[in-house]
């Protein structure tokens, strides 16, 4: 995410706030993707999600004064779309989808563990070029239960930092890492059964993509 | 430090983060070079990862700015009229 500077971005907002309100569009233009992606990954529905990042820049706009800048104008913004998803998950929501996420606690001794796999290779990045699987993740984002679909967003998908996380959701750290983990664990389950029919024999066994 | 794999599990997300402390990143390392499949779980993973970050896995729809631009500015314009 190429952001203005927190100077910048500052003195785009005190200008709007004393008139110029024009700028508003500049300051918006690094993080019109981070809205629109943030409400989709959480509802997947294109239309859904485009007319609520335009409803979550509204917002902003009325709101603006109430940005007292503690936090990251970013991190602001991002709340606001995840309130604007949140909204708009309830209205399309049945109430037994809704129960689902209650049994779900953070501290119960659930099943998070991963897929465990004997004959996995390693698999070349260009099989992760395939589109297929780039809508399988969407799909196994979008059926993770609420509270660990919000992490992973948040975490994986806008690379918020922990703490950013944390401040956007209304939660601890600590609570952030517990469901990240889960959540990540709960999209190796979904996913390697289509990572691995991608792997080619042979390969690496140790290779690594990040150092 | 031995680890068991259930164990290494439960670090993945922190050692993918980089967030393991020395004595307990040596622990997972040590585990992950002698352990199959949990080498093949931290693999895995971190291809879920990579996907993730790919720019492709989420597009934005086609002409989307210039509709938010366009919709921002009629409420703009109902706002100061």
């Amino acid at each position: 995410m190429k952001a203005a500077s927190a100077t910048n971005e500052a003195e785009l907002i005190r200008r709007i706030l004393a008139g110029e309100t024009e700028l508003f569009h500049e300051l918006i233009r690094p993080y019109e993707r981070l809205v629109y992606v943030t409400i989709f990954a959480i509802l997947k529905n294109e239309t859904e999600a485009e007319d609520g990042a335009q409803e979550a820049m509204i917002s902003a706009f009325r709101h603006l004064k109430s940005f007292r800048g503690e936090a990251k104008f970013s991190t602001w913004l991002v709340t606001i779309a995840m309130n604007e998803a949140r909204k708009r998950l309830r209205k399309g929501k049945t109430a037994a989808e809704d129960s689902l996420d209650v049994t779900l606690e953070d501290h119960d001794g659930g099943d998070y563990t991963p897929a465990v796999l004997t004959d996995w290779r390693d698999i070349p990045l260009e099989a992760l070029e395939k589109k297929e699987l780039r809508g399988k993740l969407q799909e196994a984002v979008a059926n993770l239960p609420e509270k660990y679909r919000e992490v992973f967003v948040l975490r994986d998908i806008e690379e918020l930092n922990q703490e950013e996380t944390a401040a956007a959701l209304g939660i601890n750290v600590t609570l952030v890492k517990v469901r990240l983990h889960r959540a990540r664990m709960m999209l190796q389950k979904a996913l390697v059964p289509y990572l691995k029919t991608q792997a080619p024999a042979g390969g690496g066994f140790f290779r690594r993509w990040l150092a | 430090m031995n680890l068991d794999c259930k164990h290494v599990w439960e670090h993945i997300s922190g050692y993918l983060d980089q967030q393991l402390d020395a004595e307990m990143l040596a622990a997972v390392e040590k585990h992950v070079e002698n352990c199959e499949v949990c080498s093949a779980v931290l693999d895995s993973t971190r291809n879920v990862l990579v996907l993730t970050a790919d720019d492709r896995t989420y597009e934005l729809p086609v002409g989307y700015s210039e509709r938010l631009h366009e919709r921002l500015a009629a409420a703009m314009r109902g706002e100061s009229g």
